[in-house]
């Protein structure tokens, strides 16, 4: 009697997608997939897809969808939950979609405590534009619009997505995962499935960030391109849990001795 | 329902909850602040959200968001405001959703000033943001004309799957007039069940996705063709308007929109009075325009004068509705200044006795 | 027929109170109404003011740049809206804290110390209901009853300060019905 030990989670939809090898978007959908299908939502599951490179996977899911413009998917995703919070909603955006042009969405949608769940897929560069810097483009970092690597005196520091929504008051789950090897994988289905849990309980707003590849427009093999997150982004990105509903507000700690 | 006595703001608040709009979701902007805060206080009372969102780009797209999910959901902001909403208003357009937009229209261009204005024609009724959309534009000049037209907007917003907008100005929102609200409103359309809409999906119907993005040329050209379509039928079945004074005969014909057509209709009943016969055509919908009606009533006229708040914007459809066949002469005040019922008096004398130099000649 | 008034004060003396309860009260006998506000950079430096039309006919221009009378409460108010009353009309002036008489002659002037009749009534608050009854006195652009009824709604939450407004009020209409002009035509 065969039986069947791997399957397309009936959240994911049986299509090719357009994703460039070495990337790991299409990691993450199917382990949205399956926190969805185990969770058993899927029927009232409504994503928000974002501009990017991401901008299609409303034909990855085999759950109802809106295509936002470029930034406002929390925005979006605030309408749809205040419109019908029986709903699970999720948004899935980019480091340009989501640091950048929609830096303000996200901010106040974890700030108001928006019951939804956001999957924030960061790789360091743009990706269907072709490569240029992003907010959260390394230091030193190649990009199109950085050719000689990012400067910081003139670009800023590349900006810690879960670190800064952990400063906020509001109640929150806030993580970062990545995906890059099985084990992490695992840890990163299980921080989306206490996202999720959460929303499905009423009880916050919750992101997952995932560190994510771009071989097409870091301009090397995946396999490097791998090392390269681990050497490069990893110490910046640390993974883990930031912020629970459970945990309190920051408090501020005292000026070090001999400042003046 | 007994008459109420209420401010414009407040009365489109509330023509929108009695519509069964229990979403609004909004930013501050003067003049139009009595929206949002009416609608604070009102929606929780029929079990409604209101949200105060970041800036006008969120609010228009947690529209977008509510509107998908099948629910009548409405902003309101003012000029500057409506530009940033711009771009999500395209997408709504561009995804079929049915929103109620109101702007409370106040000087420009930039920052401007906080004071009526009619200077967004152009982008409310041509250029509202990128793409080929049209949105159908409503035109109140009393507190009772804009609680009528919010429902109405509703009403045609699902049937057309389109964004309505509703354009005002600081007058009709400021003032206090007696308002009713009719008990046991009809929708004035046919209205189905939006089964279109992304509620979730147990495999009982398509999956749905609201959608703008079209990669394919070919199906997005079929989209467009479609919308087309659509907007062909809201010039076919949708054009309002208003005559005045067109049951005698008149040398003059006005054409005026909003409350500037108030202070229009004080004026000619002022030259009435004195034996001047004007007429006056006010166009309600701004989109569709009420071409023709323009056109047949101009024909009795020997010229026709439009009054407007803006450095004239309608004017060019009245030029299109004309095609030169009449002169055409032109009253305005911009910044945040009004035309007066004298001054409207003082403009058709001298037409009458050569003072007055035409526009656009026949 | 048609009255239609610009009444104009200070912030605080209650000015778009008044003409709220005029237009509310002028909507109760079945009259066609409408109250206009001053908004934005004019209730800045001392002025607020509003236009209440009052009419048996849909009213047509909210915004009457020649009224047919003004009611100021202050000096700045009566610099400002002088020179506008139509020909023929009225014009009432708060002359507990205005010290000119005013220059026009053609149109109708009525002297309410309004500040000084509702302190003697022990009423400080209530020098706008004065010049709200001096105005009806004066015009009868709607029934005095009915503006009572419409204090008596308006003050509801504060049942203490019904009487004495609807005194004030009643002080301020026998002043105006000394000058009794009627309304214009429309």
């Amino acid at each position: 009697m065969p039986e069947t030990v791997f399957s397309r989670p009936e959240a994911l939809r049986d299509v090719t997608t357009h994703y460039c090898p070495g990337c790991t978007h299409g990691t993450i959908h199917r382990l949205i997939a399956e926190v969805i299908d185990e969770l058993g939502v899927r029927e009232r599951t409504v994503g928000v897809a974002p501009v990017g490179c991401s901008v299609l996977a409303y034909n990855y899911f085999e759950t109802d969808f809106h295509e936002a413009s470029h930034g406002r998917a929390p925005a979006v995703a605030t309408g749809i939950k205040r419109a019908r919070p029986d709903l699970v909603v999720f948004s899935y955006q980019g480091d340009g979609d989501l640091a950048s042009i929609g830096m303000a969405e996200i901010i106040h949608c974890a700030n108001r405590g928006e019951k939804v769940t956001v999957v924030f897929v960061n790789n360091a560069i743009y990706g269907m534009t072709g490569g240029q810097m992003a907010p959260t483009t390394m230091p030193g970092q190649v990009a199109t619009t950085c050719p000689l690597g990012r400067d910081v005196d003139h670009a800023g520091h590349p900006i810690r997505i879960a670190e800064l929504l952990s400063t906020l008051r509001t109640p929150a789950f806030v993580a970062r995962a990545s995906v890059h090897t099985p084990l992490l994988a695992v840890n990163a289905k299980e921080m989306l499935r206490r996202a999720f849990s959460l929303q499905i309980e009423g009880r916050c707003f919750s992101l997952v960030e995932v560190l994510s590849t771009c071989p097409t427009n870091w301009g090397i093999p995946p396999a490097e391109a791998t090392r390269w997150l681990e050497k490069t982004m990893l110490p910046y990105y640390p993974l883990g849990v930031f912020k629970t509903p459970e945990s309190g507000s920051r408090e501020p700690r005292p000026l070090d001795r001999g400042v003046r | 329902m007994a008459k109420k006595l209420m401010k414009g703001s407040e009365a489109i608040g509330e023509a929108a909850v009695q519509a069964g709009c229990h979403l609004f979701f909004g930013y501050p902007i003067t003049p139009q602040n009595e929206i949002p805060e009416y609608m604070s206080m009102r929606l929780p009372q029929v079990g409604g959200t209101f949200v105060q969102a970041e800036s006008e780009v969120a609010a228009s797209n947690m529209l977008y968001g509510a509107a998908g999910s099948g629910e009548r959901v409405m902003t309101s902001s003012s000029s500057p405001g409506v530009s940033l909403m711009a771009e999500a208003i395209s997408y709504l357009a561009g995804a079929e959703l049915p929103v109620v937009i109101v702007n409370i229209m106040r000087a420009g261009p930039g920052l401007g000033g906080i004071l009526p204005s009619q200077g967004d024609y152009f982008q409310a009724t041509k250029g509202m943001a990128h793409g080929d959309f049209r949105l159908l534009v409503l035109a109140p000049w009393s507190v009772q004309e804009a609680a009528d037209l919010v429902q109405d907007a509703f009403d045609l917003a699902d049937y057309y799957r389109n964004p309505v907008l509703v354009l005002g100005d600081g007058l009709i929102g400021q003032m206090m007039e007696p308002v009713e609200f009719r008990e046991g409103r009809l929708p004035i359309k046919p209205l189905e069940a939006k089964t279109w809409a992304a509620t979730g999906n147990d495999g009982s119907k398509p999956r749905s996705v609201i959608n703008s993005l079209f990669l394919d040329p070919e199906a997005l050209e079929r989209h467009n063709v479609h919308l087309k379509e659509k907007y062909d039928r809201m010039v076919r079945d949708e054009v309002r308007f208003q005559s005045y004074g067109l049951d005698r005969d008149y040398d003059v014909l006005i054409v005026a929109y909003g409350t500037v057509a108030r202070v229009c209709s004080t004026a000619i009943d002022e030259l009435a009075a004195s034996g001047v016969h004007v007429g006056m055509v006010r166009p309600v919908t701004l989109f569709p325009f009420p071409y023709q009606a323009v056109r047949e009533a101009a024909a009795r006229a020997s010229s026709v004068l439009v009054v407007e708040l803006s450095t004239g914007q309608m004017i060019e459809d009245v030029r299109l509705a004309l095609a030169n066949s009449k002169p055409i002469h032109f009253l305005n005040r911009m910044g945040g200044m009004l035309v007066s019922p004298d001054a409207v008096v003082d403009k058709i004398r001298a037409m009458a006795d050569g003072r007055s130099t035409e526009v656009v000649h026949a | 027929m048609q009255n239609d008034v610009i009444m104009a004060g200070f912030g605080g003396q209650g000015i778009l109170l008044i003409g709220k309860m005029l237009a509310y009260a002028g909507m109760r006998e079945g009259k066609e109404v409408s109250w206009l506000p001053s908004y934005g950079p004019e209730m800045r430096g001392g002025t607020a003011n509003c236009t209440v039309v009052i009419s048996d006919r849909p009213v047509g221009s909210p915004v009457i740049r020649s009224p047919r009378a003004v009611v100021a409460m202050n000096l700045p108010s009566l610099d400002k809206f002088e020179p506008d009353v139509r020909p023929g009309g009225l014009l009432l002036y708060n002359s507990s804290l205005i010290d000119r008489r005013p220059a026009r002659q053609d149109v109708t002037v009525i002297e309410v110390p309004a500040n000084e009749i509702a302190n003697s009534l022990g009423n400080p608050r209530g020098a706008n209901m004065v010049a709200l009854g001096a105005y009806l006195g004066a015009t009868e652009a709607v029934s005095i009853d009915g503006v009572v009824e419409v204090v008596r709604e308006t003050f509801a939450a504060k049942p203490g300060v019904i009487e004495v407004n609807i005194t004030a009020l009643r002080r301020g209409h026998e002043i105006g019905a000394a000058h009794t002009v009627g309304a214009g035509e429309a």
